[in-house]
């Protein structure tokens, strides 16, 4: 049953890519930046759980936790100090300005700890289930459970509580939210803190589940996350969640046929063709008419 | 319409944003190599040709970046045969002095250290980088400068020896060379575990582990074995479960892993979490005590490595060496320990017979050695420049490396 295990083994990587995507496409979605220093908050959360595991000797469920929380801290900093004021500037400055803070973080970060990896403890229990052939590790279906929860409770913050509902307000349109009485800047604020959180958690279970960490780790996978949102319709919190399983998918199929090598290219072939083909992503973007 | 022009937009910034970050992290690594240097001491500044005092050896070595571990282990042990020599007198009654240069394990940074150890330092003989790769990066600087390089652990053929057949005439090396290694590999499988039917998983980036899966692959076939299944992937990749899927489903009864213990670990664990029970084998790019912390000792278990030495090898030479090692050091040396230790005296040794620091005498002097008795075995340069001396055999036993069997070539 060797196709069951190759789609376990990218339903796993689908589901990081899946969780960075998010946000992505949630900041997006709320002040169309590509926030390219998300890459890189995740990075952090890996580094935060790392060492919440191995100095405080936490186990993997705490780790995860402090790892969010100070993500979502470093997320408020980051669109306080760096975005805010270029909230009306164009698009080209708040992008470029991205890109600076994530070169920041992750040199800063070597400055201070070097480049060298670091290998992540084992916390989760290491038990092999056999099912229909398959091998599935213990690990691996406890961080598929943790990362559904997390989406879970995303589309729930999202649809049925109040900022939740201030989120999507002003990301349909800022001014008439802000005239409706809605504080934009705590919603915007609220945003990213969301979304890092979830890249911190995102950072934990990569750790975990593939052990080797460094400074500049978050580059590929925050590259891979944003072609997932892409695929899934950027803005679009469904889409990226679809985009980054099926991308994790595509990526193992391209392997698994022999083709290892040509992984990454494939990634970004699905990038070009998605931005020819279909620049609203797969599932089209969904506009309503505002009348 | 509107909404699909702003994402194309998007996607040409993406790109040339992309475009920038390699540009950016290309450069960002030239900076910082005026502050990785560092000398043993300060009566350098005039140092050169036959009648200084002291003899300069650099060490151009990846002291920090992906393989740092190879570079600073190298660096200890030639510090503790550079102490232990200058304690006895030095070489010819000159004392040594040890100038460190980290090139962060990458290329471009190789060749600006050689550059620098040539013409500022104006070294009289240089240790090379630990990988064949940094170490080709130099090649050219060593002959052009006319400054014997010697490399302790880059084990590619072509090191030394060109395409065309012509050989680098100042590059050596204290460690065996690649296709050596794959040949014991393949003898190690076909003799000691009996198997037949094997699979190799190689790291395509490096032309360390292209070499090294070439000639285990040519000698496993001459063993009558079969190669069932080969796959390829490239250094920082860590998603390896599909691959070692597909190698599974070929059922191999031995797996060779030829790369550096950074992906190594990744491939361990994720294999034997996928079941993969078969025993691995790879040479000394797993050697670092990082390998356990990826892997994790159980699923090293069943694993095999080969390597320059063994610190648990009953001769008293080794003994020694790992005795005066734990004296400084306070831990166990590995083998890149032991390989930097080898090749300050692999290089003393030239000098007392060449009697100068010139050049070209040095250099005759090294590829004249014949049969020096070093830690990591008995060596004697050949007619390429190449080492010929005995390979050890490690398996890992919950975590630890324990002498297997030893190989003469």
């Amino acid at each position: 049953m060797d196709w069951l295990q190759q789609l376990i083994n990218g339903i796993s990587l689908g589901s990081i890519y899946a969780l960075i995507a998010l946000g992505y496409t949630m900041v997006y979605g709320i002040i169309k930046l590509i926030n390219f220093a998300h890459g890189d908050v995740f990075m952090l959360g890996a580094f935060i759980g790392f060492f919440a595991i191995t100095r405080w000797e936490m186990g993997f469920i705490p780790a995860l936790i402090i790892a969010m929380v100070v993500c979502s801290i470093i997320g408020m900093i980051i669109e306080r100090v760096a975005y805010k004021r270029l909230r009306n500037a164009t698009r080209i400055a708040a992008l470029t300005t991205a890109i600076g803070v994530s070169f920041l973080i992750e040199y800063t970060m070597i400055f201070f700890r070097g480049a060298t990896p670091e290998a992540y403890p084992q916390v989760l229990p290491q038990t092999n289930i056999n099912i229909l052939g398959a091998n599935i590790n213990s690990q691996t279906i406890f961080i598929l459970v943790v990362t559904i929860i997390l989406m879970i409770l995303l589309q729930f913050i999202v649809h049925k509580t109040k900022i939740g509902k201030a989120m999507r307000a002003v990301s349909h349109d800022a001014d008439a939210a802000r005239l409706m009485g809605i504080n934009v800047d705590n919603t915007i604020s609220a945003t990213f803190a969301i979304g890092s959180a979830l890249a911190g958690a995102a950072g934990v279970i990569f750790g975990s589940y593939y052990t080797r960490i460094d400074p500049l780790m978050g580059v590929l996978p925050g590259l891979k996350a944003f072609i997932a949102a892409v695929l899934g319709g950027i803005g679009s919190i469904p889409g990226a969640m679809v985009g980054g399983f099926i991308l994790g998918i595509i990526e193992t199929v391209v392997s698994a046929v022999g083709y290892s090598l040509w992984r990454d290219a494939a990634a970004f072939i699905i990038l070009i063709l998605i931005l020819i083909l279909r620049p609203a992503g797969i599932f089209g973007k969904n506009i309503r008419e505002k009348v | 319409m509107v909404e699909s022009k702003k994402t194309k937009r998007f996607a040409s910034l993406f790109l040339a944003s992309s475009l920038v970050v390699g540009a950016l992290a290309g450069c960002s690594g030239g900076s910082g190599g005026d502050q990785g240097s560092s000398s043993s001491s300060d009566n350098g500044s005039s140092s050169n040709g036959g009648d200084s005092d002291v003899i300069k050896i650099g060490a151009n070595l990846e002291l920090t970046g992906a393989v740092a571990s190879y570079g600073s282990s190298i660096a200890q042990g030639a510090e503790l045969a550079i102490e232990e020599i200058n304690n006895n007198g030095g070489i010819n009654g000159k004392k040594i002095e040890f100038v460190k240069v980290d090139n962060k394990s990458e290329n471009a940074e190789a060749t600006s250290a050689a550059i620098r150890l040539a013409t500022q330092e104006k070294v009289n003989v240089m240790i090379g980088p630990a990988t064949s790769g940094n170490v080709l990066a130099t090649v050219q600087i060593a002959n052009d400068n006319k400054i014997p390089l010697v490399t302790a652990s880059g084990t590619a053929p072509n090191v030394t020896e060109n395409a065309d057949g012509s050989i680098n005439e100042y590059v050596f090396r204290t460690c065996f060379i690649d296709p050596f290694q794959g040949v014991i590999a393949a003898n190690f499988a076909t003799n000691e575990l009996g198997v037949k039917n094997v699979a190799i998983f190689a790291d395509n980036s490096s032309d360390y582990a292209k070499g090294l899966a070439a000639a285990f692959k040519e000698q496993i076939e001459a063993n009558g074995g079969q190669v069932v299944a080969e796959a390829a992937y490239v250094a920082k990749d860590t998603d390896f479960k599909s691959t070692l899927t597909t190698l599974k489903s070929k059922n191999p009864e031995f797996i060779f892993i030829p790369g550096y213990y950074e992906e190594v670990g990744l491939i361990v664990k994720q294999a034997r979490e996928l079941g993969i029970d078969v025993p691995l084998m790879g040479a000394d790019g797993w050697d670092s005590p990082k390998l356990v912390e990826l892997a994790g000792a159980e699923n090293l278990n069943n694993s095999f490595i080969i390597n320059h030495y063994s610190s648990e090898d009953p001769d008293p030479k080794i003994q020694d060496f790992v005795k005066a090692f734990n004296d400084k050091y306070g831990e166990s040396p590995n083998a890149f320990h032991a390989l930097g230790y080898d090749t300050v005296y692999f290089i003393k040794d030239a000098i007392e017979r060449a009697g100068s620091v010139d050049g070209a005498a040095i250099k005759d002097a090294l590829a004249a050695t014949k049969n020096i008795s070093l830690v990591s075995g008995t060596v004697s340069v050949d007619e390429k420049h190449n080492a010929v001396k005995s390979a050890t055999i490690l398996e890992y036993v919950d975590g630890t490396q324990t002498f297997k069997t030893k190989i003469e070539p």
